[in-house]
């Protein structure tokens, strides 16, 4: 009988070991999503090292080696400026990477504040709270993220904090029908009946129960943030030039000499596409494992 | 239902009140960079001071001045003057709002052309290889950027074929054959990109719709296969895919800038983008606004279709 309170007035708690059981679970049940999480630690691989792994640097141009083809020497060819391509995707991925994580992180506790806070309190906090998340969202995402830059002007920072603001407003809806599903739990009673605090209760009690839905959150909008970048970087309102951004690397400028050296239009865009559909893949994995509810919404 | 549209507009106005709030404030939270580009070219600035342009502009007043000016105008139909023409912006955006609706039109037609059918197929063959075939390439069309994919066709056709897109535009009214032939293109690409979410939910409702006892209903009563897919099943499907249609209205806003930059379509994207260029405030907030209304309104249309798909849904005013 103890047992059975227990189980319904505590929280349940994440046994040792979780990491290992979770790896093997995705390697034997998810093969695309293994897949997905390899490429993913690669991107990151290739994020982190790039100083080591490229061969030239990022911006040394090299006048004789203008425009050549792919070959031994430079993979991915060279651009109009003579610099190595392969470098640049190199010192792209770092790019994207910093990009993606600081951004989606910020997303991420931006959608933890605002949906923990907003679905926990209810009332006419929830209320107002969520009729300026409708108002926002009624934004394209891309117009939005125009004319912001438009105001602050182009840059990594600032890419980063409206990124991370845009997405981390929409995303709140998803972690406050998570916290609205654990508020009613017994065991948030019990720790109400037992005095605690609202921030005690929001940090011991809510927090770790809606952490599956927060990770599945962070992983998808790595991939939508870095898409998004690239799509700004791409209009020329990212980071700026000559910064090796995957977006910038398609832009306009660089369009002219495409149809010169069509490998300059692949190489980027190639990178991107897997990328993007390697975080897809291992977020789908994920949120299949940890948080069955969330399956099929995006 | 009259009186339950009236209510869904009338809750539209404090969303827009929000909204309009939050375009300003993002748009004009750092004045002076219109005042900076004007003073550069001389040709428009000469013989004035940067105090005499903020005058002449209004940009000179306190901002809550400038905003009620703004919303004031606004409902009136009147969203100011273009900082650098002059020209009215309700007119310029009138002018390009029909070229991107019509954009946005024929990819929607296309995504849904693409993704019904292959949805509904893929749920009724169910594990068979083409239902695998198209679920992978569903998925790896959500990861394809639609400017990457734009970008190589406007590069590959023109080298191996020597063709490429017609980049001057022809308006629908002038030649709508030529027209159309010049908007299929980015049409195609932003509907294929956009079709990828929905099929997945289509195949998804099939497959749960199909598993109703109503189905095996219609099943026993010796119906043939497409009476019970199209009339009995698809309809029935249908209600969150159109839901996913009004949530997807801003992806597809926003696809539609990206192919009106790439092949040159003068509608509301190309004129946004312009005006970041030149920091014309008005032309942002306008295009801004306007499309926020649109996205509004989609969804408007989204809730009313409910009634007609299922006449079980009743709109309680």
């Amino acid at each position: 009988m103890t047992t059975v309170a227990a189980g319904i007035l505590y929280a349940p708690r994440r046994e040792r070991g979780a990491f290992a059981g979770f790896v093997i679970r995705l390697v034997s049940q998810k093969r695309l999503g293994a897949f997905g999480a390899a490429v993913f630690v690669l991107f990151l691989f290739c994020g982190v090292f790039a100083g080591a792994l490229a061969p030239h640097g990022m911006n040394e141009i090299s006048p004789i080696n203008r425009m050549k083809a792919p070959s031994i020497e430079f993979p991915f060819g060279t651009d109009n400026l003579g610099r190595d391509m392969l470098s640049r995707i190199l010192y792209g991925a770092r790019l994207s990477v910093i990009i993606g994580f600081c951004a989606a992180g910020l997303a991420t506790v931006i959608s933890v504040l605002i949906g923990v806070t907003s679905g926990y309190l209810g009332g006419g906090f929830d209320m107002l709270a969520q009729r300026l998340v409708d108002a926002w969202m009624t934004f394209p995402d891309l117009v939005i993220l125009i004319a912001v830059v438009s105001a602050v002007g182009p840059g990594m920072p600032q890419v980063i904090v409206i990124l991370g603001l845009l997405y981390g407003i929409a995303g709140s809806r998803i972690i406050r029908g998570a916290v609205v599903a654990v508020r009613e739990n017994l065991y948030v009673l019990a720790a109400q009946s037992l005095g605690a605090g609202t921030p005690r209760i929001l940090w011991w009690h809510i927090l770790p129960n809606v952490l599956p839905p927060v990770i599945v959150l962070f992983t998808t909008r790595v991939g939508i943030v870095i898409l998004a970048e690239a799509g700004l970087s791409f209009l020329g309102l990212g980071v700026p030039p000559p910064a090796p951004t995957w977006g910038g690397m398609l832009s306009g400028s660089g369009r002219a000499y495409m149809y010169q050296g069509p490998w300059l239009a692949l190489a980027p865009g190639l990178c991107l596409t897997i990328v993007v559909y390697a975080i897809n893949m291992f977020g789908d994995a994920l949120r299949d494992l940890l948080d069955p509810r969330m399956r099929g919404s995006r | 239902m009259l009186t339950y549209i009236l209510r869904r507009l009338l809750a539209l106005v404090p969303t827009l009140f929000f909204a309009s709030l939050i375009v300003f404030v993002t748009v004009r939270i750092i004045p002076g960079n219109v005042i900076d580009l004007m003073l550069s070219q001389n040709d428009i600035a000469v013989g004035k001071d940067r105090a005499q342009l903020e005058a002449a502009l209004g940009l000179d007043r306190p901002m809550h001045i400038q905003y009620f000016r703004w919303v004031g105008g606004a409902v009136r139909g009147d969203l100011g003057r273009s900082l650098w023409q002059n020209t009215p912006v309700t007119a310029q955006l009138l002018d390009r709002l029909p070229v991107t609706f019509e954009l946005g039109l024929l990819a929607l037609t296309v995504a849904l052309g693409v993704a019904l059918p292959i949805g509904v197929y893929s749920a009724i063959r169910q594990d068979t290889t083409g239902d695998y075939l198209t679920r992978s390439f569903s998925i790896l069309m959500l990861a394809i950027p639609s400017f990457w994919l734009g970008t190589l066709v406007m590069v590959f056709p023109s080298i191996w074929w020597g063709w490429s897109p017609e980049i001057k535009y022809v308006s629908l009214g002038q030649d709508p054959l030529k027209n159309l032939g010049q908007m299929i293109v980015p049409a195609v690409i932003l509907g294929t990109s956009l079709s990828a979410v929905t099929m997945r939910l289509t195949r998804t409702m099939m497959l749960e719709v199909l598993r109703q006892d109503y189905i095996r209903t219609a099943w026993a009563k010796g119906l043939s296969e497409r009476p019970v897919v199209t009339r009995h099943a698809l309809r029935n499907a249908l209600i969150p895919v159109v839901t996913l249609i009004g949530l997807q209205a801003p992806l597809l806003i926003g696809g539609a800038v990206i192919m009106e930059q790439i092949f040159v379509i003068p509608g509301m994207g190309l004129l946004l983008l312009d005006a970041v260029g030149q920091r014309d405030y008005p032309i942002i907030t306008g295009v801004f606004l306007i499309l926020g209304v649109c996205v509004m309104l989609i969804n408007l249309l989204v809730d009313l279709s409910y009634g007609t798909l299922d006449p079980r849904v009743r709109y309680r005013a």
